[in-house]
């Protein structure tokens, strides 16, 4: 029961990005449609696991002073091998996430995690850990980039809800609806989480 | 006259945390007062200002010549991992308050998304060295002018009510929506 | 808690030293790995957007495209006979900025049609000029036959019918579409002449 609880944790009592409000820079800039969402929730998740695990196992390998900077090697190998696969599978996409995949890199979610968990649990709690921070990760920005996507552009995933012409609230997709959106959505969440003491 | 270009489009046109994206983290936890802002921006624009040196030269005297571009984002992160340690124990020792008032978010610099995404940026742009500095203490100068107008606000927000709700980080997001509304007239200000 | 090695020395130099190679043996191997296929997703890309804009070919117009003054020009021919010319083209007096065009001509100079590569125009505004309504305008359009062989908006003396509210954004859009044709006119009538080693240079 409580190993499974490592998985949920992430997903909504400490959902990285509107509870412990981490990785805000991918968050804000990425979240302009949905399927940007899913995608680079789906390249960080995949970072996030693979660090988590690698870490997880050779936590009693790495000396304490120079665990920050092995951390460091770690996930920007990993970042590194998203990037590149990305580059040569989902070009689109990889042109639309732009410089936020190198970013992933200092994402405070993986090296939050990595730190807080990973270092101090095995292999197994760890993948858990990654996936659920992950998943929650890419739910959260998924919801935010529908959100600005419906109301910015008039559609979701590519499917137009209104017709071409239709007036959009076009502030949604630039840069200020992006900070006004998740500040609406975090403050959502925390009167949820207030009320139904989660 | 490029130089001045550069520097207006970084500094208020394409302001790193408005426009940009890249460096909220540290936005939102240290510009509630407008001392620490100044210290924190100082900071950053002294380690911005190195890395896009040094990240400059390791881009075209090292990856470039030996086509390994791909080692890019683990080098470039070293560097700025390794600047931020030196600019720690320099301000240690140099100027021990301005030091304890940064505390945790210091090392965070480390992390700050806009150094490696400046560094990074610089080089995708093909700026020669001194462009790139310049590129670079500009951003970084526009970082500080974020900080503080933002700060600025807080502290008066403070002193005023608002929705139970809305405390903390949601405040401060809409704060930041609006003061990034504002910097939207800037756009087209310079071709 | 299990126990951690302790932070000799020799401890962290090792382990720093053998999860680097470690870690770069790995990254090695998926960069041999993933070469091929970006340097092919790169080259689709390009052949697409000079399939967007010219009528059917058969070569690859990649093969010897050529690079004159920051601009690139794609011939494309079916079975031997030239259908047209992409040009790669871009303009910096966008509201934002620098953007990037695909123009691509008939033989006789005439636009066939113009697809925007890459831009950062004001979403719902500059971005409109990726639409129909106004890139269709230039579809057929023989700049040799306007006035002055200029491109202008209709507020500065021409014929195209600018969009509403991004007058600048129109007013850049042309102008890349001016430099292709000037330069593409240009190395037409140096075509004439065999293997050209003008200021430009083939790349």
């Amino acid at each position: 029961m409580s190993v499974f609880k490592n998985f949920t944790n992430g997903l909504l009592k400490e959902n990285p990005t509107f509870v412990l409000v981490l990785g805000t820079c991918p968050t804000l800039a990425v979240t302009t449609a949905a399927i940007n969402g899913i995608g680079m929730g789906a390249a960080t998740t995949f970072v996030l696991v693979c660090s988590n695990v690698m870490i997880a196992a050779l936590k009693n390998l790495i000396p304490d002073k120079v665990r920050i900077a092995a951390f460091i090697v770690v996930i920007a190998t990993f970042v590194t091998i998203v990037d590149l696969v990305m580059k040569a599978y989902t070009p689109d996409l990889y042109k639309t996430l732009g410089i936020f995949i190198p970013l992933i890199v200092v994402n405070c979610i993986i090296l939050g995690r990595a730190e807080a968990f990973a270092q101090k649990n095995n292999v197994f709690p760890a993948l858990l850990d990654g996936l659920g921070m992950g998943i929650g990760f890419t739910l959260a920005i998924t919801l935010m980039g529908s959100i600005r996507e419906i109301l910015g552009n008039g559609s979701v995933f590519d499917i137009r809800l209104v017709s071409q012409e239709a007036r959009t609230i076009l502030i949604f997709i630039l840069p200020p609806g992006a900070f006004i959106t998740f500040g609406y959505l975090i403050a959502i969440m925390n009167s949820i989480k207030r009320k139904y003491s989660i | 006259m490029e130089l001045i270009k550069i520097v207006i489009l970084a500094l208020i046109v394409n302001n790193v945390v408005l426009a940009q994206f890249l460096g909220i983290c540290p936005f939102l936890g240290v510009s509630n007062k407008v001392g620490t802002s100044v210290g924190m921006g100082a900071a950053v624009i002294f380690v911005m200002a190195l890395a896009n040196l040094v990240t400059y030269l390791i881009q075209n005297f090292i990856l470039v010549p030996l086509h390994i571009e791909f080692m890019q984002t683990i080098t470039f992160i070293f560097i700025i991992a390794f600047l931020v340690q030196v600019v720690e124990i320099i301000l240690k020792k140099s100027a021990p308050s301005l030091y304890q008032a940064l505390g945790i978010y210091l090392p965070l610099i480390t992390t700050n998304c806009a150094v490696l995404g400046i560094a990074i940026l610089a080089v995708q742009k093909n700026y020669n060295l001194i462009s790139s500095v310049v590129y670079a203490s500009s951003i970084a100068v526009g970082f500080t002018l974020a900080l503080i107008l933002m700060a600025g606000i807080r502290e008066q927000l403070e002193l005023n009510g608002y929705p139970k709700g809305m405390k903390g980080f949601p405040l401060s997001l809409i704060t930041a929506g609006l003061l990034s509304l504002a910097f939207m007239g800037f756009a087209g200000l310079v071709k | 808690m299990s126990k951690k090695l302790e932070s000799s020395l020799k401890n962290m130099v090792l382990c720093l030293l053998l999860i680097s190679a470690v870690m770069a043996g790995a990254l090695g191997f998926v960069y041999g790995v993933t070469k091929g296929p970006i340097e092919k997703a790169n080259k689709d890309k390009e052949i697409q957007a000079v399939k967007d804009v010219l009528p059917e070919f058969n070569n690859d117009p990649t093969a010897d495209a050529k690079e004159i003054d920051g601009l690139k020009f794609y011939n494309a021919t079916k079975d031997g006979q030239p259908v047209g010319c992409a040009v790669k083209t871009f303009t910096d007096k966008g509201f934002s900025g620098h953007f990037e065009l695909m123009v691509g001509f008939k033989p006789d100079g005439s636009i066939n049609k113009i697809v925007v590569l890459e831009h950062k125009e004001t979403p719902g505004l500059g971005s409109k000029m990726k639409e129909p309504k106004f890139a269709g305008q230039f579809n057929g359009l023989n700049i040799g036959a306007l006035r002055d062989k200029l491109l202008k908006v209709k507020k500065d003396g021409g014929t195209v019918d600018a969009i509403t509210a991004a007058t600048i954004s129109s007013r850049a859009y042309c102008d890349g579409i001016q430099k292709a044709y000037n330069l593409y006119m240009n190395n037409l009538q140096n075509a004439a002449a065999p293997a050209d080693t003008t200021k430009g240079g083939i790349k």
